[in-house]
C-alpha cells in the first residue's frame, strides 16, 4: 500500500503517527483514504482541488508535477515537503 | 578529466561551440536594461527610508511635485491595497501584502533602504534632486538586526501582526515566522552508538550575491490599460506572475521582455523596481525608466542570509555516522521566507545518518528581506556540516574523502528530510576528487618565510530544479532554424539549448539560431534559475526538435507521395524505408517546404519534474599569514556530477565562478552592520569580493552519472559549486592552523585571534 509520511507539524492531525499506509491509485484517492481515518489532515495539505501553495508532494524521490492527479503505484512513497527554489 | 557512466555517441553534445550570443557581449553591443531608450522615456528615482524601522508620521511630497521638470510623485498610498494571501509567483510562494509593502513602504518602514516615495522627471538628475524636496516625518523605532536579538524575550516586533507558525501552532507576538523539524530514527539511541561526537555552533552574516549590472527597470502604461515592461530578470514570466497582482491588472495585459542580463544568481527573480515604475508611467503618461544605485542593491535586495547554527554529529569507531542534530536559525530580512527550509534539507544529504533531526527557523529582522543566492541556503549549512565531519575524522585519524565515501549516499539511501535517492552521482565524484592529481600532490606544511599550509575537502548536495519551459523552433528555408525561447540567457543557455535542438536535428550548433523573447511571444516558461534551463528548456529544445522531425516527415511524404510511416531520420537524412533511392537531406527539405504545404514551426513543452539532484566536492590549499591572519587560496580543485556536460566549457565556467563566489563569501564578504541597521560597506570597494589577482586557477572534474529523467542525461550544474568552499576553506585553515573557524567570514582579523588562541593554548 502506499505510504504517506506525514510531516511532523501535521501530525497532531494523526494522533502522532508518523505515517499513514492507504490505498489509492491516485494521490487524490490515497489523501481521501487517509482522510477518512485523520479528517483534519486533508486541510493541511489541500487547497480546493490542488496541493495547498508552499507544499510540494514528493513521489518515490521526484516532485510531483500532476498534483493530486499523480498516479501511485503500490509501494510508493509520498512526503510533504516545502518546494525548493533555487538561484 | 570527464569520466562517462555510459558513454554515448553525440555529434553536438559535449563540444565546444562559440556562444551565440559571444560577438555582440563581447563588442558591447548586446542591449541591456540600461540602454534602453524609447520616446518620451523619463528618468525614475526612489527615496529610501534613512532608519531600519520606524513608523512614517508624515509624508509631504507637494514641494517634489511642483518642481520644474517632475511629471510624477509616488508613495504607498498610491500602490493598490494588496490582501494578505498567499500567492505563487514564478518557483516562490509569498504573501501578496508582504511582497507589496517591501516595495513600497506604506506607514511603517523594516528596513534601511525601503522605498518611501519615488518620482519620474525629464531627466535623471532632476529625478534625484526631487527626492530632496519630499519630506517625510519618522518616529523610529528600535530595531532588530540578529536572530539572538528577535527572539529574545521582549523583543521588538519585525512585523506586529504577522501570525508565525511553531510545528503547526499558531504563534502571535513574535518574530519567529517559521519552525520546522525533520526526524527520523532514534537519535539517543545514534549518539550512545558513537565513539566520537563532536558539537559546534557557527554563524555567518548576510553576503550579497554581487552581480554587477545593477537593477533597472523601464515600464510604459499605455492608455489602452496594457503595460509593457523591459528589465533585468532571471525571468520574465515571474515578473509577470508578480507584477499582475501587485498592479491589480490581468496577466494578459502585461507585456514583460528580459533584457540581457549581467548577473543574477538568483538575486533577480524578484521584482524590485517593476511596479514603480510602472505607477510612475501611469500617472506621468510616459515611459518610466529606473537604475538602481550600488548602495540601493545592497542595502534594499536580497541578500542571502546570516543567522546561526548548531551541529552535532556522533560516528563510530568504523568511522560510520550513527546519529546528527542540526539547528539552522535563518535571518529571513523583513518579512518572511528565508531559504532555510532547503538549507534543512541539504544540510545532511551528502551521508547516510541512520538517526538524525533538522530543526529551521525563518526570523524576521530588520534588514532586506533575504533572497535567493546559488543554492540557497545550503552552503550556510554546509559550512557547519562539513566542518564537523572534518574534526570527525581527525578525531578518528580517517581520510577525509574516505570518510564521505564510506558514509557517502547513492541510489536508494534516504535523505534526513524523507525522500529517497534515485541515481545520483555522488560517489562517482568523490572518487574523482580522491584520484586526481591535487590530492595525490604532496603539501609542505610551513612555507621558507613561516606560512602555514593547509588541505581542506568538503561535499556539497542540491536538488536542481525542473520546471516549466517552452520552446519554438521555425525552420527556415535555407535549412538552418530560429529557436525561440523564454529562457533568459545567463552563463550560456542560449548556446546549451540550441545544442541540444541541434543534436536532433542534425544540424551544426550554428546553424540553430536561438532568440530569447517577450512574455508574448513565446509559451510560459520559468526562470532561469534553480539549476533547471540547460535541463528543461534543453528538454523543451528536444521535444521541439522531434516535432519537427516528425512535421518535417510528412513534407517528404508529400515530397515523394509515400506513407510518412516509411520514412526514417538519421545523420539529417530522411531516407525511405523501403526505397533506398529516396533520400533528401534535412537542407534540402526546408528548401521544399513551400512546395509542400508551407512554413513549418514547431513547439515543445514540458514540466520537467527535476533537474537531477547534483554533488560537488572541493578541495582546497590555503597558505596562512600568522602575522596578519591573511589567508591565500593557492590551489583549488572542484568535482562536480554534471550528469552529461552538454557543453563542458560553461558547466567548468559554472563551477569556477561558483568556488569563486563561495571563496569570497568564506574569507571576506559580509554586510557589516552599524548597531542602527545601517550598512557599512555598500559599495564594491568596501564588501570584498574577489578577483582574477586574488585567486589560482580553479581546476574542475566533471562526472558525468547521467540524470535518468532528461534524454541526454543533462544534471543542473549551476548552484552546486557554491556549497562546498566555506566548508573546504575553514578544514584546510585548521589543518594549516590548528584553529577550527565556526564565524564567516573568516577574515584577517578572526583567523589572527584563532591562531593566537592555538599559540597560546597549544595545538589541539
Amino acid at each position: 500500500m502506499p505510504t504517506l509520511f506525514i510531516p511532523i507539524h501535521m501530525r497532531r492531525h494523526t494522533g502522532g503517527a508518523d505515517r499513514v499506509e492507504v490505498g489509492g491509485a491516485t494521490l487524490r484517492e490515497a489523501l481521501n483514504e487517509a482522510g477518512a481515518l485523520h479528517p483534519a489532515l486533508i486541510s493541511e495539505v489541500v487547497q480546493g482541488d490542488r496541493i495547498r501553495p508552499g507544499l510540494a508532494a514528493v513521489i518515490d524521490g521526484e516532485q510531483t508535477v500532476e498534483g493530486l492527479r499523480s498516479k501511485l503505484r503500490s509501494d510508493s512513497e509520498v512526503h510533504f515537503l516545502r518546494p525548493i527554489s533555487g538561484g | 578529466m570527464t569520466t562517462t557512466e555510459q558513454p554515448q555517441e553525440y555529434k553536438v553534445i559535449g563540444t565546444r561551440p562559440i556562444r551565440h550570443d559571444g560577438l555582440d557581449k563581447v563588442i558591447g553591443k548586446a542591449l541591456y536594461g540600461g540602454d534602453m531608450k524609447l520616446p518620451g522615456l523619463v528618468w525614475g528615482a526612489v527615496l529610501r527610508s534613512p532608519h531600519a524601522h520606524a513608523n512614517i508620521k508624515r509624508i509631504d511630497t507637494s514641494k517634489a511635485s511642483a518642481a520644474p521638470g517632475v511629471l510624477a510623485v509616488m508613495t504607498g498610498a498610491d500602490m493598490p491595497v494588496a490582501e494578505s494571501i498567499e500567492l505563487e509567483t514564478g518557483e516562490e510562494v509569498t504573501n501578496l501584502a508582504h511582497a507589496s509593502l517591501k516595495l513600497m513602504a506604506h506607514g511603517r518602514v523594516t528596513y534601511k533602504g525601503h522605498p518611501v516615495a519615488a518620482v519620474a522627471a525629464v531627466d535623471h538628475n532632476t529625478a534625484l534632486e526631487a527626492l530632496k524636496l519630499i519630506d517625510v516625518e519618522y518616529e523610529v523605532l528600535k530595531s532588530v538586526l540578529t536572530v539572538d536579538e528577535a527572539v529574545a524575550e521582549g523583543a521588538p516586533l519585525v512585523l506586529p501582526d504577522h501570525i508565525g507558525n511553531d510545528l503547526g501552532e499558531k504563534r502571535r507576538g513574535t518574530n519567529v515566522a517559521d519552525h520546522f523539524r525533520h526526524e527520523f530514527g532514534d537519535l539517543a539511541k545514534g549518539f550512545s552508538e558513537a565513539t566520537v561526537i563532536v558539537e559546534r555552533e557557527f554563524s555567518l552574516t548576510m553576503v550579497h550575491q554581487g552581480y554587477i549590472e545593477p537593477h533597472n527597470a523601464t515600464a510604459l502604461w499605455k492608455s489602452d490599460g496594457k503595460i509593457e515592461v523591459w528589465t533585468s530578470t532571471q525571468g520574465a514570466f515571474g515578473v509577470r506572475s508578480a507584477l499582475a497582482p501587485i498592479l491589480q491588472v490581468p496577466e494578459t495585459d502585461i507585456k514583460v521582455t528580459p533584457m540581457e542580463i549581467g548577473g543574477g544568481f538568483g538575486g533577480k527573480i524578484n521584482i524590485y523596481l517593476e511596479p514603480l515604475s510602472a505607477i510612475l508611467s501611469k500617472k506621468a503618461g510616459r515611459p518610466v525608466k529606473i537604475v538602481m544605485d550600488r548602495k540601493s542593491i545592497f542595502e534594499a535586495t536580497g541578500p542571502t542570509p546570516g543567522g546561526r547554527i548548531r551541529v552535532k554529529m556522533g560516528a563510530n569507531d568504523a568511522g560510520e555516522i550513527t546519529a546528527a542534530e542540526v539547528d539552522l536559525y535563518y535571518e529571513a530580512g523583513a518579512y518572511p521566507g528565508s531559504p532555510v527550509g532547503a538549507g534543512a534539507m541539504c544540510s545532511l544529504a551528502c551521508y547516510r545518518v541512520p538517526n538524525s533531526r533538522i530543526d529551521g527557523w525563518d526570523i524576521l529582522v530588520n534588514k532586506p528581506k533575504t533572497a535567493a543566492y546559488r543554492a540557497p541556503g545550503a552552503t550556510q549549512a554546509a559550512f557547519a556540516v562539513e566542518s564537523v565531519v572534518d574534526e570527525i575524522c581527525r578525531r578518528l585519524g580517517m581520510d577525509p574523502i574516505e570518510f564521505r565515501l564510506l558514509n557517502g549516499v547513492k541510489e536508494g539511501d534516504r535523505r534526513a528530510d524523507g525522500p529517497v535517492f534515485p541515481r545520483v552521482g555522488n560517489l562517482e565524484q568523490l572518487q574523482a576528487l580522491k584520484e586526481s592529481p591535487h590530492y595525490a600532490s604532496h603539501l609542505d606544511k610551513v612555507t621558507k618565510d613561516g606560512k602555514l599550509r593547509g588541505r581542506g575537502v568538503a561535499n556539497g548536495f542540491w536538488f536542481n530544479g525542473g520546471m516549466q519551459s517552452t520552446v519554438t523552433i521555425n525552420v527556415n528555408s535555407d535549412g538552418e532554424v530560429g529557436l525561440v525561447e523564454g529562457s533568459v540567457d545567463i552563463g550560456g543557455t542560449r548556446a546549451s539549448v540550441a545544442m541540444q535542438a541541434a543534436e536532433v536535428l542534425g544540424l551544426r550548433a550554428e546553424e540553430v539560431h536561438p532568440v530569447v523573447v517577450d512574455t508574448d511571444s513565446v509559451g510560459y516558461t520559468d526562470v532561469t534559475g534553480g539549476s533547471r534551463t540547460a535541463n528543461a528548456t534543453g528538454y523543451a529544445a528536444y521535444l521541439a526538435a522531434h516535432n519537427v522531425i516528425a512535421a518535417m516527415k510528412e513534407r517528404a511524404a508529400i515530397l515523394w507521395e509515400i506513407s510518412a510511416d516509411d520514412i526514417q531520420f538519421a545523420d539529417g537524412i530522411f531516407s525511405s524505408v523501403s526505397d533506398s533511392e529516396l533520400r533528401i537531406s534535412f537542407k534540402e527539405l526546408a528548401g521544399k517546404l513551400t512546395e509542400t504545404g508551407g512554413p513549418l514551426a514547431a513547439s515543445g513543452s514540458i514540466r520537467q519534474r527535476g533537474s537531477g539532484g547534483s554533488f560537488g566536492a572541493h578541495l582546497v590549499d590555503v597558505e596562512v599569514d600568522p602575522e596578519t591572519g591573511k589567508v591565500d587560496v593557492i590551489r583549488y580543485t572542484a568535482a562536480q556530477d554534471a550528469g552529461k556536460a552538454v557543453h563542458p566549457s560553461y558547466v567548468e565556467g559554472q563551477i569556477q565562478g561558483g568556488a569563486t563566489q563561495g571563496i569570497g563569501w568564506a574569507l571576506n564578504e559580509e554586510y557589516f552592520w552599524t548597531d542602527e541597521g545601517t550598512m557599512q560597506n555598500s559599495t564594491f570597494l568596501d564588501y570584498r569580493m574577489p578577483t582574477s589577482l586574488d585567486l589560482p586557477m580553479i581546476d574542475t572534474i566533471l562526472t558525468e552519472v547521467p540524470n535518468p529523467t532528461h534524454p541526454f542525461g543533462v544534471r543542473g550544474v549551476g548552484e552546486t559549486p557554491i556549497i562546498a568552499p566555506v566548508g573546504a576553506i575553514a578544514n584546510a585553515i585548521a589543518d594549516a592552523t590548528g584553529a577550527r573557524l565556526t564565524d564567516a567570514p573568516m577574515k584577517p582579523s578572526r583567523v589572527l585571534k584563532a591562531v593566537k588562541a592555538v599559540e597560546d593554548n597549544g595545538r589541539s
